[in-house]
């Protein structure tokens, strides 16, 4: 059995951290647009059958039934055919934030079909219209019930991004796989990296946490 | 010489490499289970540490990417000296992730059961083993059959990060074929639908089994 070497990759923590920092701006950036977009698209698909929100069901399926390295790829190599030409953050982003946006659109969907539709009635009733009631009646105790399926969500996208470095976006995977062709430490390279996606998941779900707490308070 | 691929070529080349896909998966889902079944037996013990062991091992997988799973399972066995294929590394990796979600989702199900349940085969006389297969699990079958097969799902989209280590299934295909036609919409648009025809079913079926078994638990 060969010796393992940790001290040899001592010299290469500031490329490791430089990464870790692109893979939870990545994170954060897609979070928030994929949950913005989970919230438009469970609205319209929870609200009047219409050919968008037929075509919205389309995109979650799609989505939720096909690998997010298939779906990168698509957009990396199938984008600059159109003409459109987008950088490899880009282009993760982008793949994340749809990827994302289709499995936050179910959860929060599910979240608001068992809300009691006295709550949309009452908030008619009061005289506010169907876009107040859904966002200022409805949505809040939705959100608060999927919660945590949703940071559960966020944190399996997060762990999905280690999967941009196959485009060569230089977040943490990226920087393990350069830090392993320059030092042939493989195990222990990736090891460590593994290790700080480790502690990655578990802070980004404790913090999640701590403010779904405060916004919605303690959870039932 | 430069070969010109038709529509045809690239469709059976996907098929051929599409089995690949389907094997890999069966293994990891067959592989995960004999390795869940010990794992939640060993958790319904009265023992604390084997709880804690058990909670480690399936944060530590679920709390990882898959990828860097695939590359410790490459690089790690190779350190032992023993020579190892993408296709083995695949398979261990895939059966450890797959094994992680079973571990939770079954250990899940069976906790769902009331307490009652244990406390009337105990005031029956039963002892833990006629229990657990007279009583618990039949019921809790019922509970986890839905969410594990929506995990199925998840263990098929997940093979497909075995390409990054070389290993040849759907999507690896997919880009050897796409560096060779430059045709991405076309190649990558039918790798895609190859999976969404694998996953869609199952999460159908996973749907239906949700809204079949649930309707007699919520009122």
């Amino acid at each position: 059995m060969a010796q393992l070497n940790f001290s040899a990759l001592w010299p290469y923590w500031p490329e490791l951290l430089a990464g870790l920092w692109v893979t939870i701006q990545l994170t954060l950036m897609a979070t928030v647009g994929g949950v913005a977009l989970g919230i438009l698209g469970a609205a319209l698909r929870s609200g009047r059958p219409s050919i968008l929100s037929r075509l919205w069901g389309v995109y979650v399926e799609l989505i939720r039934n096909t690998p997010f390295v298939v779906q990168l790829f698509f957009i990396v190599f199938g984008l600059p055919n159109l003409g459109v030409k987008l950088t490899a953050g880009e282009a993760a982003l982008l793949a994340m934030l749809i990827n994302l946006g289709a499995y936050s659109t179910e959860i929060i969907r599910a979240g608001i079909q068992v809300t009691p539709r006295g709550q949309w009635e009452a908030g008619r009733v009061l005289g506010l219209s169907r876009t107040q009631t859904f966002v200022q009646v409805v949505l809040p105790p939705s959100l608060k019930r999927i919660y945590p399926a949703l940071v559960s969500q966020c944190i399996i996208v997060m762990l999905g991004s280690s999967v941009v470095s196959q485009v060569s976006h230089e977040e943490l995977t990226f920087a393990a796989n350069l830090i392993q062709s320059r030092t042939f430490l493989s195990f222990e390279v990736y090891l460590v990296t593994t290790l700080m996606y480790l502690a990655l998941s578990i802070a980004m779900r404790q913090l999640l946490l701590a403010a779904g707490r405060k916004w919605f308070g303690e959870q039932p | 010489m430069m070969t010109t691929f038709t529509d045809w070529d690239i469709l059976r080349n996907l098929l051929l490499a599409a089995r690949w896909t389907v094997l890999l998966s069966l293994t990891a889902f067959i592989g995960g289970t004999l390795v869940a079944i010990p794992l939640v037996m060993a958790r319904l013990s009265k023992r604390v540490w084997p709880h804690w062991l058990i909670r480690g091992y399936t944060e530590l997988f679920q709390g990882t990417p898959l990828l860097m799973q695939l590359f410790l399972a490459f690089f790690g066995v190779a350190l032992l000296g023993i020579d190892v294929s993408p296709w083995t590394a695949a398979s261990l990796a895939l059966t450890l992730y797959t094994s992680a979600f079973l571990v939770d989702i079954w250990h899940g199900s069976i906790r769902a059961l009331p307490k009652g349940q244990w406390e009337a085969c105990r005031c029956l006389g039963l002892d833990f083993g006629q229990s657990l297969f007279r009583v618990i699990l039949p019921q809790a079958l019922r509970i986890g059959i839905a969410p594990t097969v929506g995990f199925a799902v998840q263990v098929i989209k997940g093979t497909a990060l075995a390409s990054i280590i070389g290993f040849v299934e759907l999507t690896k295909a997919g880009t050897i074929l796409n560096n060779v036609t430059y045709e991405p919409f076309k190649v990558f648009g039918l790798v895609a639908l190859g999976y969404f025809l694998m996953c869609y079913p199952l999460s159908r079926y996973s749907q239906y089994l949700e809204k079949k078994f649930n309707a007699a638990h919520h009122h």
